[in-house]
C-alpha cells in the first residue's frame, strides 16, 4: 500500500510579522514531499485550530518569534483538544528559550524547534510520527 | 462509516473533513461513505470558478464567500492546486486570500492538492463536493486552474461555471480558440482596474457574438470585476442568481446533473474495469511473457488479446 | 591607459605562472567564490584601468556629492557616530529605569522598542493584544505611559528614536505633548520616528492600513514637522528588515531606495517641495558579516540616493542628496547556538558599520537570538562600539578603504545591480504596485530561500551551527518578562479612561474622523490634540481603521 501523504498546516499565531522561517519550513517542507498549507501572518489561536481541523491536516507546525509562545502554543493545543482533534499534531518553531521548551512539552506541543534546526529535523520527527 | 455519514449530514466539521480526507487517500470505506451520503445530495448549488494562474480566483472567491454570508448561506469552498510533479508535495496556497473567513462557523475551506492529476480536478475533487452537499453547504464554491486536458472537466462537476479572464495575459484570441471559450458560463473580467480590461471585454464579446450570432438571448453574461477594488461583484452575484434561476426554471439544471451523472458513470465503469484487469489479470505479471510471445511471432496479436479477454471474462462471471 | 595595459598584462602573467604552479598542485578551497549575497569573487583584484574623470563622478570626497565616501567631510574625525542601543520592554516604569542605566553608562541617544500591540495600533486589553503586552518592547496605551517612559529625561538633551510605522503619528504626537509638559518646545525635540510602512508590507508585517491612507499618514507627518518640529526626522527609510528576511545586499539597497523614491514621490504629489523635507530623511541598514561586501553596499547606496535625488527629483541642496543612515547589526546572523560566538560576529558588524560610514549604530547583544538581551550582555554590545571608536584606530580617517580594488570594485557591482532593480520596479509603477504584485516579497523569499538551503547543504557556513557544533547546556540568566504584565496594563488603562475627560475625548475622535475623511487637513494636530486628552491609541487607530480600512497582506509563496 503506498504511503499517506501527510498534510502539515504551518501557521503564524500572534501579531509577529516576522515570517522568514515560517515560509522557508512551509516551502522545504513541500520540496520533502507533502502538502502543506499556510496561514499567514497575525492568526488568532481559533481560526488555527478551526483551519486545521477543516484542512484535516496530520501536523500543525507554528511559527512565532515574539515571545508569546507559552500563551499561545499551548492555547492552541486546547482548543484542539475541545474540538476533537488531539490527534493532530502540534510542533513550534521561533526564538524559544531552552528553558520554556519543557514547560511547552508539558502542555502538549511534541516538538520545538528553535533557530537554525536543519529540515531534516523536522522531517524526522515529522516520519517519526506516522501513525498509519 | 454509519457515524462519519451521519455526523457528516449533521455538519460536523471534523467529520466533513475527514470525509474529504478518505475521499482523497482513496482509502477503504469511500465507496460505502458516498453510498451513504448519497441521499442528502442535490441540494447544494455548485459554482466552478476556472481560470488561468494568477487570474484572481481565490480574491474572487473570498468575495462570493462574503457575499453568500449576507444572504445568511452557508458557504464551503474546495480550492484545488497542483502538487509538484518532481517531489509529490504541494503548498497549498488559496486559502491564504480566504482567511478571513477563517473563524466563522458558517464557511468551511479545503484545500487540496491535484495529486497528479492535470489541471486538477479529480475523482476526490468530486466525492469532496458530494460530502460538501450532503453536509448541508448551500453553496459549495470549487476552484481550479484546469482548463482542458483534464481527467474531469470543471463544466462536469459544477452547475455553473465563472471563467475568470484578465488583461494583459498574452495574445487573448488565441486562449479563446484554445476552446477555453467552451467552459464558462459567465465570463468574468477580473483586475478591470488595469489597463486592456475594455479591449478583453470587447474581444471576449466579439467571440461569443460569433458563436450566438442566431440566438443572441443565449449569449452568456460578461462581467467587469475588480477583486481587489471590490467593484462589480454585486452585478455578477445578480448575472450568476439569474443564471440560475433560469437554469432550475428551465429544467436545465436537471439535465445538466443527470448528464453529469451519465459521464460519472461511464467514467466509473470504464475505470472499474481498468482495476479489475490489472489486478486480476495479473497483467503486469504476464506482459513480458506475452511480449516475447508476440516477438517470437507465437502468436498472432489480436486472436491472442481477444482470446485472452474472451477467457477472463468467462472466469469472471462464473 | 598603456599604464594599465601593462598591469594587465602583469596580472596575466600572473596567473598563468605564479597562480598556475600552486593550484595544479594544491587547488583552491572551493572552484567559486562568493560574497555572502553570492556575488562572484575573483582571486585577486588589481587597478585594471584608472579614469580620472569617472574617479571624480563616482567616489570623489567626503562631504561632497556622491557622498560615496561619506557624508560630511571630517566624520569620526570630528564626531563618533552615535551609539543608540535599541531598548524598551514591559511595562514604561522598567523601560524608563533601563533608559537612565543606558544613559549612565555613556549612551548618547535614545532608542525605544514598543510591543506589538503598540505597533499594530491595539491597545493592551485589545484580544488581539492577548500574549503579546510588553514582550518586545514597551506598551503605550495612552499618553500617560509616554510621560512615565520619559519620565527624569530631558527631551532637550536627548534624541530619541522610536521603531514606530503604522501609528507613528501617534507616538510622535505623545512624544510632542511630553515635550510640552516638560516645557520642552517642539522645535528642540531631536529624533527619529521609523515611519516607514512599505517595508512593513514587504518584510516586517506591523502594518494596518491600505498603501494610500498609509502615506498621506507619512506625507502629513513630513508637512508638520518641517514647520513645527524641524529637528526631527521623520522616516528612517529601513532596508535593516528587509535583509533580515532574508534579501541580499543588493536588494536591501535597491528596495529600500525604492521605498524612498515612493516617499519623495508621494510628499511631492502632495504639494511639498523636495528641498524642504528630504534632508529629513533618514535610512536603516542592516550590518552582516561580510565585512567588505557590506562597506561596498553603504558606499553604493549613498551614491545611488544622491543621484537619484539630484538627477531625478531635482533636489538642490546638497543635504537633501544625501544618504544618512542608522545601522544595526544582524539580528538573523545571530546564533542560539554557542551565544558567545555571537560578540564577535557582532564586533565584525560594527567595523563594517563604521568602515562604512553609519551615522549611528545599535549593536546586538549576544542573547539576542534567545530572548531580550539581559543588562550584561547589552553592556558587551555597547563595548564593542566603544572599542572600534577608542581603540581600532580605524576611525581616525574617513573612509578608510577607499582604494581597495576590491571594494571599489564591489561598490560599483552593487551600485549597478541594485539600480537594474530600481529601474525595474519603476516600470512596474513604483515600489506600492511592485508590492502588491508580489515581486518585491518573491524577489526576497526565493534569495533566504536559496541562502538557508546553501546552509543545509553545508556549502555555506554558520560556525556552531553546521559546522563546529558542541553539545550544550541551556543557557541560563535570560531575561523574563512578567506574565501578569497585560493585567496590570489593563487596569492602568481602566483608571484612565476612569478619570480623563470623556466627553472631550469623544469630540477629538470625532473630529479627527472628519479630517479623516477629508484629504486636505494635516491630521497631526488633531492626533496631538487626541493623545492630550488621553484618547488611547487603540482608540484613534480605531478611528482611522473605520475609515480607511485594514491591509491584507498579498502573500506569495
Ligand atoms: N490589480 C488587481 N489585482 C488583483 C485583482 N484580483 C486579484 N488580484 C491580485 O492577483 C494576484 C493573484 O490573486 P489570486 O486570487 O491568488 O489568483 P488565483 O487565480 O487564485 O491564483 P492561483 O490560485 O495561484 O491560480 C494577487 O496578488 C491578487 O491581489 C484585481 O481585481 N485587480
Ligand atoms: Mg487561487
Amino acid at each position: 500500500m503506498k504511503e499517506k501523504k501527510l498534510r502539515i498546516l504551518i501557521a503564524k499565531p500572534g501579531l509577529d510579522g516576522h515570517d522568514r522561517g515560517a515560509k522557508y519550513v512551509a516551502r522545504a517542507l513541500k520540496d520533502e514531499g507533502y502538502e502543506v498549507i499556510y496561514t499567514g501572518i497575525r492568526q488568532t489561536a481559533e481560526s488555527i485550530v478551526k483551519t486545521a481541523i477543516q484542512e484535516d491536516v496530520d501536523f500543525v507546525g507554528l511559527s512565532l518569534l515574539s515571545g508569546a509562545h507559552n500563551e499561545l502554543f499551548p492555547k492552541i493545543v486546547e482548543l484542539l483538544k475541545e474540538n476533537d482533534a488531539e490527534d493532530i499534531v502540534v510542533f513550534g518553531g521561533g526564538v524559544i528559550p531552552e528553558e520554556d521548551i519543557p514547560f511547552l512539552r508539558e502542555k502538549g506541543i511534541q516538538a520545538v524547534f528553535t533557530p537554525g534546526t536543519p529540515i531534516k529535523t523536522i522531517v524526522d520527527f515529522i516520519e517519526s510520527q506516522r501513525n498509519d | 462509516m454509519r457515524d462519519l455519514a451521519r455526523d457528516i449530514v449533521l455538519g460536523k466539521t471534523r467529520a466533513i473533513a475527514r470525509g474529504i480526507s478518505l475521499a482523497e487517500n482513496d482509502s477503504l470505506g469511500r465507496e460505502e461513505l458516498i453510498d451513504l451520503l448519497h441521499p442528502h445530495t442535490g441540494k447544494a448549488r455548485i459554482l466552478g470558478i476556472t481560470g488561468p494562474p494568477g487570474a484572481g480566483k481565490s480574491t474572487l472567491a473570498d468575495l462570493l464567500i462574503a457575499g453568500e454570508r449576507r444572504k445568511g448561506h452557508k458557504v464551503a469552498v474546495v480550492a484545488v492546486d497542483p502538487s509538484s510533479p518532481f517531489t509529490g508535495g504541494a503548498l497549498l496556497g488559496d486559502r491564504l486570500r480566504m482567511q478571513s473567513h477563517a473563524e466563522d462557523e458558517h464557511v468551511f475551506i479545503r484545500s487540496m492538492a491535484s495529486r497528479g492529476h492535470l489541471g486538477g480536478v479529480s475523482r476526490a475533487t468530486v466525492d469532496a463536493i458530494k460530502v460538501l452537499d450532503a453536509a448541508g453547504f448551500d453553496t459549495v464554491i470549487v476552484e481550479t486552474i484546469g482548463v482542458g486536458q483534464t481527467e474531469v472537466d470543471i463544466i462536469e462537476l459544477t452547475d455553473l461555471v465563472l471563467l475568470v479572464l484578465v488583461p494583459g495575459m498574452g495574445d487573448e484570441i488565441q486562449a479563446m480558440k484554445a476552446g477555453v471559450m467552451e467552459i464558462g458560463d459567465i465570463f468574468v473580467i477580473n483586475k478591470s482596474d488595469k489597463e486592456g480590461a475594455d479591449k478583453l471585454r470587447t474581444e471576449v464579446e466579439y467571440v461569443l457574438g460569433f458563436k450566438y450570432a442566431h440566438e443572441m438571448e443565449k449569449m452568456n453574461p460578461v462581467c467587469m470585476v475588480s477583486a481587489k477594488m471590490k467593484q462589480g461583484l454585486e452585478a455578477l452575484e445578480e448575472e450568476a442568481e439569474e443564471w440560475f434561476q433560469h437554469l432550475s426554471l428551465s429544467g436545465l439544471l436537471e439535465q445538466k446533473r443527470k448528464e453529469r451523472i451519465q459521464k460519472e458513470l461511464k467514467r466509473i465503469f470504464s475505470a472499474k474495469i481498468h482495476e479489475l484487469l490489472d489486478k486480476k489479470m495479473d497483467f503486469y505479471n504476464n506482459v513480458e511473457e506475452w511480449a516475447e510471445m508476440i516477438y517470437q511471432k507465437k502468436v498472432q496479436p489480436y486472436r491472442f488479446i481477444n482470446e485472452s479477454l474472451h477467457d477472463f471474462l468467462k472466469k469472471e462471471s462464473e | 591607459m598603456e599604464e594599465f595595459k601593462k598591469i594587465k598584462k602583469a596580472h596575466d602573467q600572473w596567473e598563468e605562472t605564479t597562480v598556475k604552479k600552486v593550484t595544479s598542485r594544491f587547488p583552491e578551497r572551493k572552484e567559486t567564490f562568493v560574497t555572502g549575497s553570492d556575488i562572484p569573487v575573483e582571486r585577486a583584484y588589481y587597478p585594471a584601468s584608472f579614469d580620472e574623470e569617472k574617479w571624480n563622478e563616482e567616489i570623489g570626497f567626503p562631504g561632497e556629492y556622491p557622498f560615496t565616501r561619506g557624508v560630511q567631510p571630517t566624520m569620526y574625525r570630528g564626531r563618533f557616530w552615535t551609539m543608540r542601543q535599541y531598548a524598551g520592554f514591559g511595562t514604561a516604569e522598567e523601560s524608563n529605569k533601563r533608559y537612565k542605566y543606558l544613559l549612565e553608562q555613556g549612551q548618547t541617544g535614545l532608542s525605544v522598542a514598543f510591543d506589538l500591540p503598540t505597533q499594530i495600533g491595539y491597545d493592551s486589553d485589545d484580544n488581539m493584544s492577548i500574549g503579546e503586552v510588553g514582550k518586545v518592547g514597551v506598551a503605550i496605551d495612552t499618553l500617560k505611559d509616554m510621560e512615565i517612559l520619559f519620565d527624569g529625561i530631558p527631551l532637550d538633551k536627548v534624541s530619541t528614536s522610536m521603531t514606530i510605522n503604522a501609528p507613528a503619528s501617534v507616538l510622535l504626537a505623545m512624544y510632542i505633548a511630553v515635550g510640552e509638559k516638560q516645557g520642552v518646545s517642539r522645535d528642540q525635540l531631536r529624533g527619529t520616528i521609523q515611519n516607514d510602512i512599505l517595508k512593513e508590507y514587504i518584510a516586517r508585517g506591523t502594518y494596518i492600513f491600505p498603501p494610500e491612507p498609509s502615506m498621506r499618514l507619512i506625507t502629513d507627518i513630513f508637512e508638520f514637522c518641517s514647520q513645527e518640529v524641524p529637528k526631527w526626522n521623520t522616516i528612517s527609510i529601513s532596508g535593516y528588515h528587509i535583509r533580515e528576511a532574508g534579501s541580499t545586499a543588493v536588494q536591501e539597497v535597491a528596495f529600500t531606495i525604492a521605498d524612498g523614491m515612493e516617499y519623495v514621490n508621494a510628499a511631492v504629489k502632495a504639494g511639498l517641495d523636495v528641498d524642504q523635507f528630504a534632508d529629513r530623511l533618514s535610512f536603516f541598514f542592516n550590518a552582516h558579516n561580510d565585512l567588505l561586501e557590506e562597506v561596498a553596499k553603504y558606499r553604493a547606496a549613498r551614491r545611488i540616493w544622491a543621484v537619484i535625488m539630484k538627477e531625478r527629483f531635482k533636489a538642490r541642496s546638497s543635504k537633501s542628496q544625501m544618504l544618512r543612515f542608522h545601522t544595526q547589526t544582524g539580528g538573523s546572523t545571530l546564533t542560539a547556538q554557542q551565544p558567545d560566538n555571537n560578540i564577535v560576529r557582532v564586533a565584525i558588524q560594527t567595523l563594517a558599520a563604521v568602515l562604512g560610514g553609519t551615522q549611528s549604530l545599535h549593536t546586538n547583544s549576544k542573547d539576542e537570538a534567545l530572548a531580550l538581551p539581559t543588562e550584561d550582555s547589552v553592556r558587551i554590545a555597547l563595548r564593542t562600539q566603544q572599542i572600534v571608536a577608542h581603540e581600532s584606530g580605524v576611525a581616525n580617517t574617513v573612509d578608510p578603504l577607499a582604494g581597495s580594488y576590491y571594494v571599489e570594485e564591489l561598490t560599483n557591482k552593487i551600485y549597478h545591480e541594485a539600480m537594474a532593480y530600481i529601474e525595474k520596479i519603476q516600470e512596474m509603477g513604483g515600489m506600492v504596485k511592485a508590492i502588491e504584485k508580489g515581486y518585491v516579497q518573491k524577489e526576497i523569499q526565493d534569495a533566504a530561500y536559496r541562502y538557508q538551503k546553501d546552509v543545509e547543504k553545508g556549502e555555506r557556513i554558520v560556525v556552531g551551527v553546521n559546522k563546529f557544533a558542541v553539545k550544550e547546556e541551556a543557557p541560563k540568566d535570560l531575561l523574563k518578562m512578567d506574565p501578569t504584565l497585560r493585567e496590570i496594563q489593563i487596569k492602568k488603562l481602566a483608571h484612565i479612561k476612569q478619570e480623563r475627560d470623556n466627553e472631550a475625548v469623544r469630540r477629538s475622535l470625532q473630529n479627527l474622523e472628519e479630517a479623516a475623511k477629508r484629504s486636505d487637513v494635516n491630521l497631526m494636530p488633531l492626533i496631538i490634540e487626541a493623545v492630550k486628552g488621553y484618547a488611547s491609541l487603540g482608540e484613534i487607530c480605531n478611528v482611522l481603521r473605520d475609515v480607511y480600512g485594514e491591509y491584507r497582506e498579498s502573500i506569495v509563496l
